[in-house]
């Protein structure tokens, strides 16, 4: 359980404690109570299970928690493609419609895959669902969504790309592997919508390599940087392998 | 013969020749029994044996894997460097740019895998235009000039090559560097899978009658759809309709509505080298 280091944490905790609906008495009972049994308290929302701390949801350690960070993104990846699809955007083509229910589709197969690997190899470390925050999309127009779609997609292949040397189980890096080409098949269609012929221009990431051709790839905390901005829940990444 | 002296004189041009060779006990003790119990004339190919993964090639797994896919990707560059030169075949505008991006950056995988086989000591393969038939020995008699054939067999290309990666990934695990290099270009494949697949989608809606496009065809892999009018692809396909992953069974998943089309969709298939190897064989000249 999570300790409280500091003062200022300590105002942090107890300013949660007033925002959740703990009781006056109870509340009270816990000031004065010790730092441990505050944090306690004030960290334990519904839904709360061991990978919950006050630095987000923990994704794990090892090859688990590589599994749960793919998990995370592909969580992320099909809660948006499913707004999309519940309400296409103005002007949106039967083509365009049948894309992107496509995607939505395999997005879901991914998040449901992970979701029952995991749970079937680590029941009791496995994420639970994010909270998304979609506030700056404006789903009604197209340029938006398309756009946050390609940046998802790229962002997939390169967190893909970089997670890959982080597993250590070949049955699960085969299957990672199986994963990002068809994010990579989405990324390329998905440009392809923006500016027809984008689909491998490697020159638009940083990370990517055009001279030698090679794809997008960035490390756990890179990608989840990013991706924060589209969750509300905060993922903590720091017991992730980093080789 | 005093092998201390020869490896002495060797260290004289070669100042690293004791890391090259195998200096483990086991193998300088097991040459020490053996060459009493061998012939003269036998010797130097003993000690060629020792010698032999220092100086000759470095023939380990790793390296094995990127000569494969260096085969691959000469293979694919010769195939679109040829393409794009021909006159008449690919029409201006879009569909140049697009294989000419292509052409451009399967040329840069193979400086790329070369550089990177030569960096581990090793020796990289090698192959130029007249070493390709790339009608796969009359299969595709007009793949220079039909530009429907061509697109065909570059479909075939990028899919097969997307599964040859995918298939030779756990043989990189010991190798962060090299894994990691290999994912890179394994995406950048798929994406060009996926935009030939929609060049495909596009000819097939101007010309419906066209035998060479058959089924809906879309940036992914449906079931093992090739979405080509010839049972010569079909290698390159079978195995994509597979729906469990891992014994889960995708379609339906978590009481989600996924068909087997979309589940198949979901996940691209590996092929083993074995697999590659009798599908690209045909087209060495």
């Amino acid at each position: 359980m999570p300790t409280i280091k500091n003062s200022k944490e300590q105002g942090a905790v107890i300013n949660e404690g007033i925002t959740q609906n703990v009781s006056r008495r109870k509340f009270l009972g816990y000031v004065g109570a010790t730092s441990a049994i505050l944090a306690t308290a004030a960290s334990c929302k519904k839904n709360d299970n061991n990978n919950n701390n006050d630095d987000g949801v923990n994704l794990g350690s090892g090859d688990v928690g590589v599994l749960n960070y793919a998990y995370a993104l592909e969580q992320l990846e099909a809660a948006f493609y499913v707004m999309v699809t519940s309400s296409f955007y103005a002007g949106a083509t039967d083509q365009e419609k049948s894309y992107l229910t496509d995607i939505r589709d395999h997005e879901v197969a991914h998040r449901e895959f992970f979701k029952a690997a995991i749970t079937a190899a680590a029941p009791t470390q496995i994420i639970p669902a994010l909270e998304v925050n979609f506030s700056s999309i404006n789903f009604s127009d197209k340029a938006s969504v398309l756009g946050t779609a390609k940046a998802f997609e790229d962002l997939g292949v390169s967190a893909y790309n970089g997670a890959g040397k982080l597993i250590t189980n070949p049955d699960y890096l085969v299957l990672a592997g199986k994963i990002v080409s068809v994010e990579a098949r989405h990324a390329a269609l998905i440009r392809d919508l923006l500016a027809a012929g984008s689909f491998a221009d490697l020159t638009v990431d940083a990370t990517a390599d055009s001279a030698n051709g090679l794809d997008a790839v960035r490390t756990p905390s890179e990608v989840l940087s990013i991706a924060s901005a589209y969750l509300k829940t905060k993922i903590n990444a720091s017991n992730l392998p980093t080789s | 013969m005093n092998l201390q002296n020869i490896i002495s004189q060797i260290e004289k041009t070669d100042p690293e020749v004791y890391d090259r060779l195998n200096t483990r006990r086991k193998v300088m003790k097991d040459f020490a029994n053996m060459s009493g119990k061998i012939a003269l004339s036998a010797l130097p190919l003993a000690i060629g044996s020792m010698f032999k993964k220092a100086y000759g090639k470095n023939t380990d797994a790793i390296t094995d894997v990127l000569n494969f896919a260096l085969t691959l990707e000469y293979i694919e560059s010769e195939f679109y460097k040829k393409g794009v030169g021909t006159a008449n075949l690919i029409p201006a505008g879009p569909q140049l740019t697009a294989l000419t991006v292509i052409r451009d950056h399967e040329v840069s995988h193979v400086a790329f895998l070369t550089a990177a086989i030569m960096s581990l000591s090793a020796e990289p393969v090698a192959f130029a235009a007249e070493d390709f038939d790339f009608t796969a020995q009359g299969t595709f008699p007009t793949v220079f000039s039909n530009y429907d054939v061509f697109l065909a067999v570059a479909q075939t290309f990028e899919d097969t090559g997307v599964r040859a990666y995918k298939g030779q990934a756990a043989n990189l695990i010991s190798n962060n560097d090299i894994l990691t290099a290999a994912l890179r270009i394994h995406s950048v494949e798929a994406r060009h899978a996926a935009h030939v697949r929609e060049m495909r989608m596009a000819r097939q809606a101007a010309d419906t009658s066209n035998p060479l496009y058959v089924g809906t065809i879309k940036p992914w892999i449906t079931l093992k759809q090739s979405n080509i009018g010839s049972a010569a692809v079909q290698a390159s396909y079978d195995g994509e309709e597979i729906t469990t992953q891992a014994t889960v069974n995708i379609v339906n998943i978590g009481g989600q509505t996924i068909s087997a089309n979309a589940a198949s969709e979901s996940f691209d298939e590996p092929l083993t080298q074995a697999q590659v190897t009798t599908i690209v064989t045909p087209f060495f000249a």
